[in-house]
Formats: C-alpha cells, structure tokens, sequence
C-alpha cells in the first residue's frame, strides 16, 4: 500500500512562496491502476516525485508498504559519459539486483545494439526514451510511477511500452499523471483531478473526465 | 519523512552501503573510464603531484635550510594538503552534477559526497604509503620512528577532510559566493596549513597563530611519528579531534538541511 498524508509542497521563490500542493491525502493500494489528471502546472510532476521520494514534501507524511519505481521513463537520470550498460549497471546497482540476466532484455527493449557499449551522449532522443523505459521495467516494482509527459516516443515505441506495462505486468500496478483525459480513460481503473494544489478523487474515471473538462473550460 | 525512520537500521545501513559502492564504480569510471591506466589514476594523480612537488623543493635546496629531510618533509607535508584539498575540491557542486541521480530515492546527497570523499582519502593514502615504502626502498628516506603518531594524524586529517568537505559541498550548493570564493581560499590556506614549514620554525606570536588552523596539528603530527626527536613538533590532537568533531556535526546538519529543501 502506498499513503500519502496532508502533503504540502511549497517552493521558496524571489517573491516569497509559491504553493503546488496544498493538503493532498490518497491512498493506492497494491495492483491498483490510478490516474492522475491536472492541467500544465498543476503540480503533477512534483506530486510524482513526492511519491516516488525523490523530493521530500515540506509537510505530510509518505508512506510505502509496497515498492515504489522512480519517476518512470525519466531520461534526465543518465550519465551521459557512461554507455547505456554502465547506466544498467549503476541502476541495478542501486536497487541491488544482478544486471547479468536483465541485457537480453534491454538489448531486445531497446534495439540498440552495438550502441549499449557507446556513451549516452550519442544517442538520439527515441534511442535514450527506449533505454530509460527499458531500465525501469527491468526492475519490477509493485507500482511504477509514469509522467505521461516525459514519456513521449512514436507509435511503435508507445505500442511496446504498453504492451510491456499493461499486459506483460499485468498484476502490478501504477500511478499515471497526464493532461490527457484520453490516456487515464484508456487505462486507468480509479482517477483524481488535481487543481489548485489540491487532489479531488473520483468514484469512476468518467465523473473526473467531466469535472476536469468542466474546469479546462473555465 | 517518516517512511525513512520507518525503515529498520541494518536494512538502512545496507542499502546506503549498496548506493555508496554503486555511485564510487561510477565516480571512477566516469572521471577514469576505462581505457588506458584507468582507475589507477585514483593513486597515480597524487602520487605525480607529490612527486613533482617534493622534486622542486629538492632544486629549490630547502633541505639546506634545516635538518630535516626533505623528501619527507615534502610527501607528508603535500599528501596531507591533497588529502583535505581534493575530498572538498570534489564535494563542491556535487550535488549539481548529480541532480538526475536523486531521481532515486535511495540516492541521498550524503551517498554523493560520501562516495566522492572515499575515493579521494584511497587515493590520498595509497599515494602517502607507495611513496614512503618507494623511498625508503631507494634509502631517500628513514622509516617513520614511531607509525602511531603517523596513522593517527592520518586519521584524524581524513576526519577533518570529511567535515570540510561536508560544510564547503553544501555551502557551494547554495552560496556562488562560496563556490567561487573557495578555490582561493584553498591557494591561500596551503602554505598556511603546514605543509611547507614545521610549527617550530615559525616566531611565537606566528606559532599560535597558526596553530588555531586545525589542520596544522595533523601534519604536525604525521611529522612527529616520521622524524622523531629530530625536531619538536605542536600538535594537540585532542584540539584536532574537537574541530573535526564539531565540523562533521555542522556538515551533517547542513547536509540534512540540503536533503530536505532540495527541489
């Protein structure tokens, strides 16, 4: 089970501070699929990184029962100088798991052949989303955390990550942030709007998909 | 955050050892790669510097000036500069660098500096030992009369070498002041920190100067292990051991403070 209690996030700004979260409480128990909608600058990355405890919030209190993945897709976590294995490595590494068994896979995933033994640096955007797609998957968590907005690739890329996650994962469970409606509706068996720094839960995806066109409207 | 202090101490302590020793192989192979000598450079890179160091002060005939020899002088008087130079040197913006790194919530800032400050006190002290046993297998050099005092000053200057680099990486972090101003500060601090005289040659009114920098009681007292009665030495390493002391505690705090408020 994951618990989030009273959240509050604020940043100091020149101007004082500014509030992205302000109370948010939800509870995600093992398996569930949630969905998160918000518009751009709503505080759905921040609220990602929170739950993934990449970012401590300033007030409130996170709890996690089950594994929790980092922000998912998340190109941002290489070192560019080191070639794609090394990156597997150093993930693996950290979450204490042998990365021996887990090339294949990347290798298959990513289809970057002679250029995982090549820095980071040369790779293009698609050959880094696959890389980094592959490294999360390659470590099984109970609930993977996806920013839609950091997972962006072409249609084959999108076809195969989801393949990955909603079928070949089909028990485990994930936290999705988009500002996409289209996207949480496709996949998602609970939903919360966030706005105005607050998390507003819904009993069904549809009832958050009117109340969120309802207030894109506004 | 309470899901920290949720998790029991020994399972804590293995997963920061599994961070530290993941983020030092990366540390190595990114600053080394692996071509060539490789992660040998972690010894080479002050062994070289040491070398060249010692090489001038022999041209320059300092051993002319005083009794004391001055290959020893030169290798425990520079290696102990590298040791506290390099571990804060390294720590300075390290968190900057490694921001994607924090992406896992494993990874804490202290996993950063710590890696970074291990990697410098191995290169630091294999450099110190190779080049000890090196001369004094080409008799440039004696034997340390008396080992204690050498690996205990050792130690204590590691020590110091963690608080100052804890309080120097988180103050670059948040202060360009810092960042900028410190570099000179080190210029500055290097001839004063002991390494190019012994406290016993400097006036009384400079000898108590000097001896509030606490890094002056390590060197001072690596010398007195290597040379014996050769020459008084002034240190106090219960001195020492206080200012470590108190740094490491201010270091942790402000790393703690930096864990907390990162965005």
């Amino acid at each position: 089970m994951l618990e989030l209690n009273g959240i509050h996030k604020r940043y100091r700004t020149r101007r004082g501070w500014h509030t992205v979260l302000d109370g948010v409480s939800m509870t995600v128990h093992k398996g569930e699929r949630v969905g998160i909608l918000g518009c751009n600058g709503a505080g759905k990355s921040t609220l990602i990184r929170i739950i993934s405890g990449a970012e401590s919030p300033t007030d409130g209190v996170v709890r996690r029962s089950m594994s929790v993945s980092w922000p998912l897709a998340f190109t941002g976590a290489f070192q560019l100088h080191l070639t794609g294995l090394d990156n597997l490595k150093f993930v693996c590494r950290v979450y204490g798991v042998d990365h021996k068994p887990l090339i294949p896979y990347v290798q298959e995933f990513t289809e970057l052949g002679e250029y995982l033994n090549e820095p980071v640096l040369s790779y293009s955007h698609g050959m880094m989303t696959r890389l980094a797609f592959a490294l999360s998957m390659a470590i099984e968590f109970d609930c993977f955390l996806i920013d839609e907005a950091m997972v962006v690739g072409d249609v084959r890329f999108h076809e195969r990550s989801h393949y990955e996650l909603l079928h070949k994962r089909k028990e485990r469970g994930f936290i999705l942030v988009s500002h996409d409606p289209n996207v949480i509706k496709l996949y998602c068996t609970s939903a919360y709007v966030l706005n105005g720094g607050k998390l507003h839960p819904f009993p069904s995806v549809d009832q958050a998909y009117e109340y969120y066109n309802a207030i894109m409207q506004n | 955050m309470s899901a920290v202090a949720e998790t029991p101490l020994m399972r804590s302590l293995a997963i920061q050892l599994r961070v530290v020793h993941a983020l030092l192989l990366r540390e190595i192979i990114t600053r080394y790669g692996r071509h060539g000598l490789g992660v040998l450079w972690v010894i080479l890179e002050p062994v070289l510097f040491t070398l060249g160091v010692a090489a001038l002060w022999y041209m320059l005939k300092f051993h002319t000036v005083s009794n004391i020899p001055i290959v020893a002088f030169a290798i425990t008087g520079y290696s102990s500069v590298l040791m506290w130079r390099n571990t804060t040197s390294r720590c300075a913006m390290a968190i900057r660098a490694n921001r994607p790194l924090l992406y896992h919530r494993n990874v804490r800032p202290f996993d950063v500096y710590i890696s970074r400050i291990v990697l410098e006190w191995v290169g630091a002290t294999a450099s110190l030992t190779l080049l000890t046993v090196f001369f004094i297998g080409i008799e440039a050099m004696r034997m340390p009369r008396d080992i204690l005092p050498v690996i205990g000053g050792w130690m204590l200057l590691a020590w110091f070498s963690l608080g100052l680099a804890l309080i120097i990486g988180v103050l670059s972090e948040i202060s360009e002041t810092v960042e900028r101003t410190w570099p000179i500060l080190t210029y500055i601090l290097f001839p004063l920190s002991g390494a190019v005289f012994m406290v016993h040659w400097l006036p009384q009114t400079a000898q108590d100067a000097v001896l509030w920098l606490p890094m002056v009681h390590g060197v001072e007292m690596i010398r007195h292990g290597y040379f014996g009665d050769l020459v008084p030495t002034y240190e106090s390493p219960i001195y020492f051991a206080t200012c470590n002391l108190v740094m490491t505690l201010i270091g942790l705090w402000m790393v703690r403070e930096i864990s907390n408020r990162r965005s």
